[in-house]
Formats: C-alpha cells, sequence, structure tokens
C-alpha cells in the first residue's frame, strides 16, 4: 500500500488522504498511519509543485554543473557533496559515474549571481578540480510533468 | 436555384439530429471551460503502435489491404479472442476489420436488417443504434434500463420486448454511458430468453478492456448466444487509438460474409496505416494496457467518492471510462443542470438525456482526464451546487 500511495503523491500531492483511502479502497485511518510511518522514516522528505519558471516574472537562471573532485580517503565523495548540499543555491547534488563525479544544479537570479558563486564558493571548496557551468536555456518537461504548450490535446469539451 | 430540403433524403430527414446539438456548441466554444465531457482517452497511442505505424509507412505499405483486413492482423485478433474469451474464431472467414467499432455496427445491422425489423435497444446508451437502425430501414425498440437494475438488461424487460418482427438485440456493454457491466449470470439470463428464437445478438464490446475488478465477460461466452452473437470490438478505447479509426466484427460464418460483402462495396478496406499498428498493439501492449487501466480506476474511484461526497448519488461504474451520477435531487433536468453548471462553473458534462429518454435525471462525467483535473472540477461542481441550494 505504502508504494501505491508514493506513486499517487508523486503525481498529486494535493490528494487528500480520504481521497487516497477511496482510491486505493482502504480506510483514512490506515492512510494517515501509512504516510506518517513514510515521513517519518524520512522516505517522504517534502511535499511540493512543479512549477514552470518561465510563466513567472522572477525566473532566474539554471545551470548545470560537473564537478571533478579527488575523493578524500575513508570518506569518497561524502564530504564534498554534504559540503555543496548545505548551500541553499544548490537545487539537487548527484554523485554520478563516468567522466565527471558531482552533478550540481544551481538556481540563482542572473548568470552573474551564479557564475560568482561557482567561481567564488564552489570551485574554493577543497578536493574540487575543476567545474564546468552549462546554463539551461529551456526546460521541456520536469519530474514526469510536460512544460511544453497548453492542456489543449485536440479532444475537445464534448462529445458522445 | 436548388431546393436543397427536398433533395435530402426522408431517411436522413427524419433521423433526428442530436438533441443537445445546442449544448455543444456552447460548450465547445466558451473560453476557460474545464471539461468531463469526452469519450475519448485522454493517453497517447503506445509508442510502440506509432512506430510500427510510422515503420509501414516507411516500407510504403499504403495499398489496400485484404476487404476483411490483413490476415496476419485477423490471426492477431483471433489469438487475443482466444486469449481474452476463450474462443475460437477464424481469422479466414468469421472476422473482419473495419473502420472502427462505428462501421462494424452499421455494417452488421445492414447485412441483417429488411424494412420493418424491430432491432432491441436498450438505453441510456451509445448514441448510434437508433439512427443506424432507422438507415436501414430496421424499426428501433427502445427498451429502458433503471438505475434500480444497475442500468442492465433484465430478462424480463426483453421479453416484454420481443416480437414476431424482432432480429436483433443490441447488448451494448461494458456501457457508455452509465458504466454498467453484464455478468456471466445474467447475460446466462439473457441467454434463456433467447434461447430457440431466431434472434441475433450484436455485443457492442469496445470497452472490454475497461472493466474493473472482474475481466470483462462476452455474451458469445455463453453457450446458448455463441451461435447468435456479432462480437463488436476495436482499438479506440483499449490502446488509446480513436483517430486510427479502426475496429472489427466477430461472429457466424454466414453473417460475416455477408456483412463483408457490404463491407467491400462501402469502404473497401480499413486504414492499411492503422492495420499494421494494430498488429503490434496486440502483440505487444498487454502491460500498458493494464497500467492504462490501473490509472482509470484511481480515477473511477476518486470521482465516484467525489459526486457520493457532493451528494449526487452514483452507482459504481464498472467498466468504460465514465460515472453517470444522478442529479434528480436538484430538481432540474439533465440539460438544464449541464447547461447551468457550465454558465456558472465553466465545467462541461454531458446531459444523460442524450444517451435516451432513460438518461434523464443523470449526467455523463468521464474520467479520461488526470486526477488533479478531476479533483477541480469537481470543486467546481461543488459550488454551483451550493449555488443551486441557496
Ligand atoms: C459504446 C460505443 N461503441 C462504439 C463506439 C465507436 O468507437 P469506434 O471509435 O471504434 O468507432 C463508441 C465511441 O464512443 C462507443 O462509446
Amino acid at each position: 500500500m505504502k508504494e501505491k500511495i508514493l506513486s499517487l503523491l508523486c503525481e498529486n500531492s494535493r490528494l487528500c488522504n480520504e481521497e487516497i483511502a477511496a482510491i486505493l479502497e482502504t480506510t483514512r485511518g490506515e492512510v494517515d498511519k501509512a504516510i506518517a510511518e513514510l515521513e517519518a522514516d524520512g522516505i517522504i522528505r517534502a511535499y511540493t509543485c512543479i512549477i514552470d519558471k518561465e510563466r513567472i516574472s522572477d525566473d532566474g537562471v539554471l545551470a548545470l554543473i560537473e564537478l571533478k573532485v579527488a575523493p578524500k580517503a575513508g570518506r569518497g565523495f561524502e564530504e564534498v557533496a554534504e559540503r555543496i548540499s548545505s548551500y541553499p543555491e544548490v537545487e539537487s547534488c548527484s554523485l554520478l559515474s563516468g567522466v565527471c563525479d558531482l552533478l550540481v544544479t544551481v538556481r540563482g537570479r542572473s548568470f552573474k549571481e551564479v557564475s560568482s558563486f561557482v567561481a567564488g564558493e564552489l570551485a574554493m571548496i577543497e578536493g574540487v578540480s575543476s567545474t564546468a557551468t552549462q546554463f539551461v536555456m529551456k526546460k521541456y518537461k520536469e519530474l514526469g510533468v510536460s512544460l511544453m504548450g497548453d492542456e489543449d490535446d485536440g479532444r475537445g469539451r464534448v462529445s458522445l | 436555384m436548388m431546393d436543397y430540403t427536398s433533395l435530402i433524403s426522408k431517411t436522413a430527414r427524419e433521423i433526428k439530429p442530436s438533441g443537445i446539438r445546442r449544448f455543444f456548441d456552447i460548450a465547445n466554444t466558451m473560453e476557460g471551460v474545464i471539461s468531463l465531457g469526452v469519450g475519448e482517452p485522454d493517453f497517447r497511442t503506445p509508442w510502440q503502435i506509432r512506430s510500427a505505424g510510422i515503420r509501414s509507412l516507411e516500407a510504403s505499405a499504403t495499398r489496400y489491404t485484404a476487404n476483411s483486413g490483413l490476415l496476419k492482423l485477423r490471426e492477431e485478433i483471433s489469438r487475443y479472442t482466444q486469449r481474452k474469451l476463450g474462443l475460437k474464431y477464424d481469422p479466414t472467414d468469421e472476422v473482419l476489420v473495419t473502420v472502427g467499432g462505428s462501421e462494424a455496427i452499421d455494417m452488421t445491422v445492414r447485412a441483417v436488417i429488411d424494412p420493418g425489423d424491430e432491432v432491441i435497444i436498450p438505453e441510456p446508451s451509445f448514441v448510434c443504434y437508433d439512427p443506424i437502425t432507422r438507415l436501414a430501414g430496421g424499426v428501433p425498440k427502445i427498451v429502458s434500463t433503471r438505475e434500480e437494475d444497475g442500468f442492465k438488461l433484465t430478462p424480463s424487460a426483453l421479453k416484454a420486448a420481443i416480437s414476431e418482427r424482432t432480429k436483433l438485440l443490441v447488448l451494448p456493454y461494458p456501457s457508455n454511458p452509465t458504466g454498467a457491466v453484464m455478468t456471466r449470470e445474467e447475460l446466462y439470463e439473457i441467454g434463456e430468453v433467447l434461447r430457440d428464437t431466431n434472434i441475433l445478438v450484436l455485443s457492442d464490446e469496445i470497452y472490454s478492456e475497461l472493466t474493473f475488478g472482474r475481466p470483462h465477460t462476452s455474451p458469445a461466452e455463453i453457450e446458448s448466444l455463441y451461435e447468435r452473437t456479432i462480437i463488436i470490438n476495436g482499438f479506440s478505447k483499449a490502446f488509446s487509438m480513436t483517430g486510427w479509426r479502426l475496429g472489427y466484427a466477430l461472429g457466424p460464418k454466414p453473417i460475416i460474409k455477408a456483412i463483408t460483402k457490404l463491407h467491400q462495396f462501402a469502404i473497401m478496406c480499413a486504414p492499411t496505416t492503422s492495420q499494421h499498428a494494430a498488429i503490434e498493439a496486440l502483440r505487444s501492449c498487454d502491460d500498458k494496457v493494464r497500467e492504462m487501466v490501473e490509472e482509470y480506476d484511481a480515477r473511477r474511484k476518486l470521482i465516484v467518492r467525489g459526486f457520493c461526497e457532493l451528494g449526487l448519488n452514483c452507482t459504481e461504474p464498472m467498466g468504460a471510462f465514465y460515472a453517470f451520477p444522478s442529479i434528480k435531487s436538484t430538481g432540474l433536468s439533465s440539460e438544464e443542470f449541464c447547461e447551468r453548471l457550465l454558465y456558472s462553473q465553466k465545467v462541461a458534462l454531458v446531459p444523460g438525456s442524450a444517451f435516451g429518454a432513460a438518461g434523464e435525471g443523470y449526467v455523463r462525467a468521464s474520467y479520461c482526464y488526470s486526477l488533479m483535473h478531476i479533483k477541480e472540477a469537481l470543486r467546481r461542481i461543488g459550488v454551483f451546487l451550493e449555488e443551486l441550494r441557496s
């Protein structure tokens, strides 16, 4: 049941527990309990929403930064990754296989702000040996949701 | 000057236009409408199917096929039917590929109906059976089904509708608009009424993949009905392929032969690209269909709960993708309800009366929409109901 709850919440985190219970044919109490456990176990980390940033005025800029990192004996990439993740400017931070080690996404108000964050903060972190910054020009899809066009799917409003 | 009115055939003139044309026109032109109004899937055709269509175009498979459809496709249909219903239909002469279930229904009725023959049609149901019967010179015998019976055809209602002239019974289950399905036991009872008669059954099983809780049962699975049943099915709803226009008919050889003869003259063959794509659908899309059905099921439960919470009583639909709540408590007719809801909250539903007089007092809400969309529509319907009360 927990798996199904997670998949429903990923689709629409505004479903209330009663609605989830109706969909899963169980009781509100069971859903309350399962979600409380998912939260307590740190499986559900936050409830958020997907925004098409282009449609709001202060959309800022997003950059993908590939970092090469010299792993530390005993702690590997953890220490650097933790340090990077602690910056509020950092939206996500992942360890990659392949040529670069960490992929960091950074959001800022302007190119300049992001550039100086990369040069002044990220590049300076001990263990970071190189950075390669790529600015995102357009987002087409986010977390499985298309950001393209509008809802009209060609079906019209009513048909028999 | 041409007098066009007098040029339109009497039959065409006498076929009533859909009574809610006006409502449809308003709904389709108003800005900012959130709709639960359409009768087709929101899912895209699975990519395997689309690429099979594209591959066939790249290979220049753009000629007519055999009149009854590509043999490979007929073989796949036959295998699929065996897998789903446990029934054997010979791909060479018991399967006909058509332009949607729609053509299969039309050709079947034309192939068997003489002027004056009666066709029993349970309502509320999909809108094509009555005009198609009239086009063939037949006489529609409407049987009203009731919510108390789950909108299913009862043996006694059937018995009462049968006359000397009855030639065909339409069984439109799983039902658009009510979501009703007939169980094996209920179909058995229908079979007992028809036993020893010479009445055919046209079973419109276009929603056969979309049943919830238990797999679809075809009337053809009932021993007394097998020999008299023409199964109509297609790709529109199961595989989200409405625009590909592909369906089929299965049935006794002599009937399929007659239908094929008409189809050959009227249509030649179903669209070739679609036929190639459909082969892929039957071969490799069981998982995709299952995923879509699971998603429909979640939406179904959300919408049924939503209507019940709003005090609009809604029998649980067990098939298709529609809920059919009663709006009798509001004192409005179903068309009034839909029109006022549209103007007040910009939500589009379809009045139950569009599906026959027996649909009066109900509205059809399609759940071919995301959970978020359904929630918002329900919220607005709630606001509208509050308005009505105050
Ligand atoms: C009950 C029923 N039968 C047949 C059809 C026609 O489907 P097709 O696209 O296969 O012609 C529809 C379409 O809405 C339907 O609801």
